[in-house]
């Protein structure tokens, strides 16, 4: 998390802090957890009442940050969600929101009102799934048809999916990317819910057959939404990233506690040099994953050139060191560490779903790769 | 970054950019493709005219009134800030530069004088380290005491105004073309090894000193042991306060660990934000996968993503250190957590360089040396966990002192240091 707070941001930060632990303490995520939607209703629009819905949306649209940073503000926001494993549809609603916000036109105020009020859940439909061309490709389609257009695709997982009342859908147009705006009540749209590692987060499966659409429900410029779609996947990411930081804080905050609490031999589990030096390894990893959270937040703000690259190399390294880092938690806990009971594992599946949701480390690891090629490509072109 | 220049009169970091970016334009020679920054194994003669060229580069930089850009004026330094120093790094890339006095001249050695030395000390060697003049070596490691640094064995007596030390000091980089050694000595044998220590500096070469150089694996000889027979010290030259060694140790220390942070140190920036001092990186395993053919193997890639990904932690990790301590908001041994990254990092991108060049590395031909370089780096790829304090030796700091665990047990706290045991003399950790 950041170093460097305003007084703004702080209180922001606490209230979001003391809100989580009053109505969503680990006793209640448990019990949560049959629950369909993960979630009350009233817990999301109080929440939204505190700024998690409006972070990304412009002043004119009913939005606002209390910095001039929104997405440096929901990191914070999402890093309280990490270290209370918090339920709700964070991610998904904010990068709808971010985006309609920025495509602007009258169509978008009413929606954004209801999105930023909490009284309605949007969730992006970007993965596929087992794309064809891999990380990140898009094969559901959307045609013009007289004057409206019809999407068919399988998007899946969906952010809850289940909840939202619209999906904002990333599709193919002829050679481009095209964004619906698309009602869950919409003729030809199926939503399946899945079966998912975390307690509280609902996944979805959301099928479109032949949904037809008003030219009114394209989201940007048809056809050209490419570079809007880079920007999602950033913020997406930063959330994610921030999220997944939280989580790691408190699952190493609880495993320290512990090392100290427990004796075995007459003596704390944390005065063994053998379990001290991995407590270190993992103390490296957590302010490395902190480091690279903020670093991928400030270029999005600052450096929009780096910001895909700073982003993938967060996704990168939180995704591969943070559920390492979990699972040597469990290991320092012993058996307790595996039960229901105890809280580590609501950390744990936060971080292992983060870990494989938007792009595994692999996937980045190869975007990077890809990167690195075309900076030297363009740099020998230069010379 | 030095406290006698308030900031209302320094100049604005985007105009230091174009003052330094013009007269490096006209001034510095370009770093050019066959220059190879670093420790190398040249024969002794080109060794010798790498160093005087360095210390002519060095002189350059303070003709130009770039000399010790985070140093004060009044030692010869031009009193700016970290972001200066920033800027002169970025703008510093493709450019040759005095590689050989940032370690371990100007940090840990600079860098503790400044902090620990009188005002006629600071005088008499920071403006000649920042001119050029002086080239210094850490007299530290023993060949009994490595990680155990407090357990020198090196000996300074009193007589009148003089020192007499004799010993042994290993693992000296270069000391045989340095001219000043700093060095930690027992002052005190009665009581506990952390209480009988003091720190002085010497000139290296004198008629009690005599130098012998180590052979690594690698062929390299840049490392020296020292042996100091009846070495007359002045009192004037003892840095920090009789038996109080230990107090400046830690801080040499500190300075040691934050070396690829420093904000004294020049490290020339490369185009993906990383630093030229890290070493290898994605963008050079890139080529390397090239060369061996393997740029369309997915599993080769993946690895230059890593490298990617690591090196970017690694100076992720550095910054929000360095902006911790500077806003005094952790304490300094949180830098024990740059030193394991350090180590972790660029043992693992050393690995990824064997694997990537496959046979070529282990058998290569006379035109082929840049990829047979990867298997001899990879013979010595543990300096990077050994040189500088083990990483061993983090790990214990990182949990001790930053986690707050209990202390590993110690035969040695609270006994006067002639009464501890010592074994046969054993190879001591490696240190610049």
């Amino acid at each position: 998390m950041k170093l460097d707070l305003t007084a703004d941001q702080e209180l922001l930060l606490d209230t979001t802090r003391r809100y989580l632990a009053d109505v969503v303490p680990t006793a209640v995520l448990r019990k949560l957890r049959d629950d369909p939607d993960g979630y009350e209703p009233g817990y999301w629009s109080t929440g939204a009442e505190l700024g998690w819905t409006s972070l990304l949306v412009a002043e004119e649209h009913g939005g606002g940050s209390v910095s001039d940073d929104g997405l440096g503000d929901l990191a914070l926001v999402a890093h309280e969600f990490g270290r209370a494993a918090a339920p709700g549809p964070l991610l998904t609603t904010n990068v709808v929101a971010g985006a309609l916000s920025r495509a602007g036109g009258d169509a978008v105020a009413e929606t954004l009102g209801a999105l930023c009020a909490g009284e309605s859940v949007a969730a992006w439909c970007w993965s596929e799934p087992r794309p064809k061309g891999g990380f990140g490709g898009i094969e559901a389609v959307a045609e013009p048809a007289g004057g409206d257009w019809v999407l068919s695709g399988v998007k899946s997982p969906v952010e809850h999916g289940a909840q939202a009342d619209l999906f904002l859908v990333t599709a193919r147009s002829g050679d481009g990317l095209v964004q619906l705006l698309v009602p869950a009540a919409s003729a030809g749209v199926t939503v399946t819910p899945l079966k998912t590692l975390d307690v509280t987060r609902r996944f979805a499966r959301v099928a479109f057959d032949a949904v037809r659409l008003p030219a009114a429900a394209v989201v940007g410029e048809p056809g050209g939404a490419a570079a809007e779609v880079e920007r999602q996947l950033v913020e997406a990411l930063v959330i994610q990233t921030a999220e997944m930081v939280g989580a790691l804080d408190k699952a190493f905050e609880l495993t320290v506690a512990w090392a100290n609490d427990r004796y075995s031999f007459g003596r704390p589990l944390a005065s063994y040099q053998a379990l001290k030096h991995r407590f270190a390894d993992m103390k490296m990893w957590l302010e490395a994953s902190h480091a690279l959270a903020d670093a991928a937040a400030v270029a999005a703000r600052d450096e929009p050139a780096r910001a895909g690259e700073l982003a993938s190399v967060a996704k990168a390294y939180v995704g591969h060191y943070g559920p390492e880092l979990c699972q040597d938690c469990v290991q320092l806990h012993g058996g307790i560490g595996l039960t229901f009971e105890h809280d580590l594992h609501l950390y744990l599946r936060r971080v292992a779903v983060g870990a494989a949701l938007l792009g595994t480390p692999r996937d980045h690891r190869l975007r990077l790769a890809d990167l690195v090629e075309r900076r030297r490509d363009e740099r020998k072109a230069e010379a | 970054m030095s406290a006698d220049v308030k900031p209302v009169d320094i100049e604005p970091v985007e105009e230091f950019r174009l003052r330094a970016r013009r007269w490096l334009r006209e001034n510095m020679p370009l770093a050019g493709p066959g220059y190879r920054r670093g420790l190398t194994t040249l024969p002794d003669e080109e060794e010798l005219a790498e160093v005087a060229e360095e210390r002519r580069l060095q002189r350059l930089l303070w003709d130009g009134g770039f000399a010790g850009l985070c140093f004060p004026t009044e030692y010869g330094g031009q009193g700016l800030t970290q972001a200066h120093a920033d800027a002169f790094n970025k703008e510093l890339a493709g450019y040759r530069y005095p590689f050989r006095f940032q370690i371990p001249t100007i940090v840990p050695c600079a860098a503790v004088l400044l902090e620990f030395g009188t005002h006629e000390q600071k005088l008499a060697h920071i403006p000649a380290i920042l001119r050029g003049d002086e080239l210094w070596m850490q007299f530290l490691s023993e060949p009994g005491a490595g990680s155990d640094l407090a357990g020198s064995r090196t000996s300074a007596v009193r007589q009148g105004d003089d020192w007499v030390l004799n010993g042994s000091k290993i693992w000296t980089t270069g000391a045989w073309w340095s001219d000043w050694g700093l060095c930690l000595a027992r002052t005190n044998w009665d009581v506990p090894k952390h209480r009988g220590l003091s720190v002085f500096m010497l000139p290296i070469h004198q008629p009690g000193i005599e130098i012998s150089r180590i052979e690594m694996l690698n062929g390299s000889k840049e490392f020296c042991q020292e042996f100091l027979t009846d070495v007359v010290v002045p009192d004037s030259d003892r840095i920090g306060a009789v038996d109080d060694g230990w107090t400046v140790a830690t801080r040499w220390l500190f300075h040691e660990r934050s070396i690829h942070s420093s904000p004294l140190t020049l490290r020339p920036a490369v185009a993906s934000g990383g630093h030229e001092s890290y070493g290898e990186g994605g963008a050079s395993l890139l080529e390397l996968a090239e060369v061996a053919g393997r740029l369309d193997d997915p599993g080769a890639r993946e690895l230059v993503g890593e490298a990617h990904v690591l090196k970017a932690a690694q100076r992720e990790l550095d910054r929000r250190v360095q902006a911790t301590i500077a806003g005094r908001k952790g304490s300094d041994q949180l830098v024990s957590l740059s030193r394991l990254m350090q180590g972790v990092v660029s043992t693992r991108l050393t690995t990824i360089g064997y694997e990537l060049a496959g046979a070529d590395a282990a058998a290569w031909a006379d035109d082929d040396e840049a990829v047979g370089a990867r298997g001899v780096n990879y013979l010595t790829r543990q300096v990077a966990c050994v040189g500088g304090g083990t990483t061993e030796m983090a790990r214990n700091a990182i949990a001790e002192r930053v986690l707050g665990m209990p202390r590993e047990l110690a035969l040695d706290r609270g006994v006067p240091f002639r009464e501890v045991r010592s074994g046969s003399a054993g190879g001591a950790a490696a240190r610049g």
